[in-house]
């Protein structure tokens, strides 16, 4: 095996675990994976802390006197778990092909580039076909699955449409939910309707962090004490947005 | 709930969500039938009143993580693009809701009430996934070894 420069196997290495954590992978994925490319480029010794919105990494190599440490800043975070396979898939590669790193480096880089798996029509489809069959699974009436869908859709279009353009977070959760109660109350009002919260909490489902809480708490329980906390706190800040925005409706309306 | 719409809503909800998480195609489709075991098992623990939430909550997601497991061997992916929508008819949307709801309306016992058997039931599919998570894999590496 060619020697592979220690400056190259940590830029992989920080590329792969960036896109990984960017896209919704569990942190201990993260970790592992880091680990397991450093170990497969010949690096002795490879320590790795992933927090939410850092990682750093330590390299060691034989021959040397210090460890090489960098540390990433992770700004954006999304669910795109396409590209979370993606990487694996080249991980498990590089372990059982024994990939060249400028191969692993392309791979990356394209990696990077691609877009979303599906366009914003199909998810916004998802998502009114996600809020019917929610408000019908608790426990609401068959008059509550068209209002659902239609509040669940337009709640979901908003949600994209202001995350692409103002970068504040949580605005746009605030704004979506906001949309969401009104659709409910406009339903409610005229009859369409039977039960608010069925249609709310239906249409409300796309949105809520439900998979960031349970992350957290696998987290915690892993022992990946700092990540399991931040988690933990992005996902109560979410609800709390979507909570304000829905209660901003009921309260004034 | 009629058991036929329970399967087919919970199915639809599952694979919109592994849409909305943007998983792989064909990820969507096994992605759909996880949720929609583990709704049922969910459904039928906790439908009449027989068992605790969070005691059917926990099952069903250790079901689930279990399936999840099976298919991401078969599929050579990752766990998580299968119990993620496997797992999301059992979060607690609609208790999450409910707190934030009597927050608002300043019912506050109510909503700690609310809000402990919101935080005790994502424990509890945590907790599923956790122990399917390390119970699995000591099972298939001794069933592989017996061979």
């Amino acid at each position: 095996m060619t020697q592979n420069k220690i400056e190259d196997v940590m830029e992989v290495c920080l590329l792969a675990g960036k896109l990984m954590l960017e896209n919704g992978a569990e942190t201990y994925r993260v970790e592992d994976t880091i680990t397991r490319l450093a170990k497969n480029y010949g690096m002795s010794a490879a320590q790795v802390f992933v927090t939410p919105t850092a990682i750093i990494l330590s390299l060691f190599e034989k021959g040397r006197t210090m460890d090489y440490t960098k540390i990433v800043r992770i700004v954006d975070r999304s669910t795109d778990l396409h590209v979370v396979v993606l990487v694996n898939d080249l991980s498990r590669k590089v372990a059982s092909e024994s990939l060249s790193l400028e191969t692993a480096r392309k791979e990356l880089k394209k990696i990077e580039k691609t877009p979303e798996a599906y366009s914003a029509w199909v998810q916004i489809l998802a998502a009114i076909l996600v809020s019917g069959c929610f408000a019908l699974m608790f426990q609401g009436s068959w008059s509550d699955f068209m209002p659902a869908m239609v509040a669940g859709g337009a709640g979901y279009t908003v949600f994209l449409a202001v995350k692409r353009y103002i970068s504040v977070r949580f605005f746009s959760e605030l704004l979506a939910a906001f949309v969401i109660g009104l659709v409910a109350k406009v339903a409610i009002t005229t009859g369409v309707g039977s039960q608010l919260d069925k249609i709310i909490i239906g249409a409300v489902m796309p949105l809520v962090p439900g998979v960031l809480i349970t992350n957290a708490v696998r987290d915690l329980m892993a022992g990946h004490l700092v990540s399991g906390i931040s988690l933990g706190a992005e996902a109560m800040l979410t609800a709390f947005a979507i909570g304000t925005g829905i209660a901003f409706v009921i309260v004034t309306l | 709930m009629h058991i036929f719409e329970a399967i087919w809503t919970s199915f639809i909800a599952s694979a919109g969500f592994g849409i909305l998480f943007n998983v792989p195609k064909k990820a969507v489709i096994p992605g759909g039938i996880c949720g929609m075991i583990g709704w049922l098992i969910y459904e039928g623990m906790s439908g009449n009143n027989q068992f605790d939430l969070v005691l059917a909550t926990a099952l069903a997601s250790f079901v689930v993580a279990t399936i999840s497991h099976l298919y991401a061997r078969m599929y050579r992916m990752p766990v998580i693009i299968f119990s993620v929508s496997g797992i999301i008819p059992l979060v607690p949307g609609g208790g999450a809701y409910d707190t934030m709801r009597q927050l608002v309306e300043n019912d506050y016992n109510e909503a700690i009430q609310l809000g402990s058997q919101t935080f005790l039931i994502s424990g509890a599919i945590a907790f599923g996934l956790v122990l399917a998570g390390t119970i699995l894999p000591i099972i298939l590496r001794s069933t592989r070894t017996v061979k």
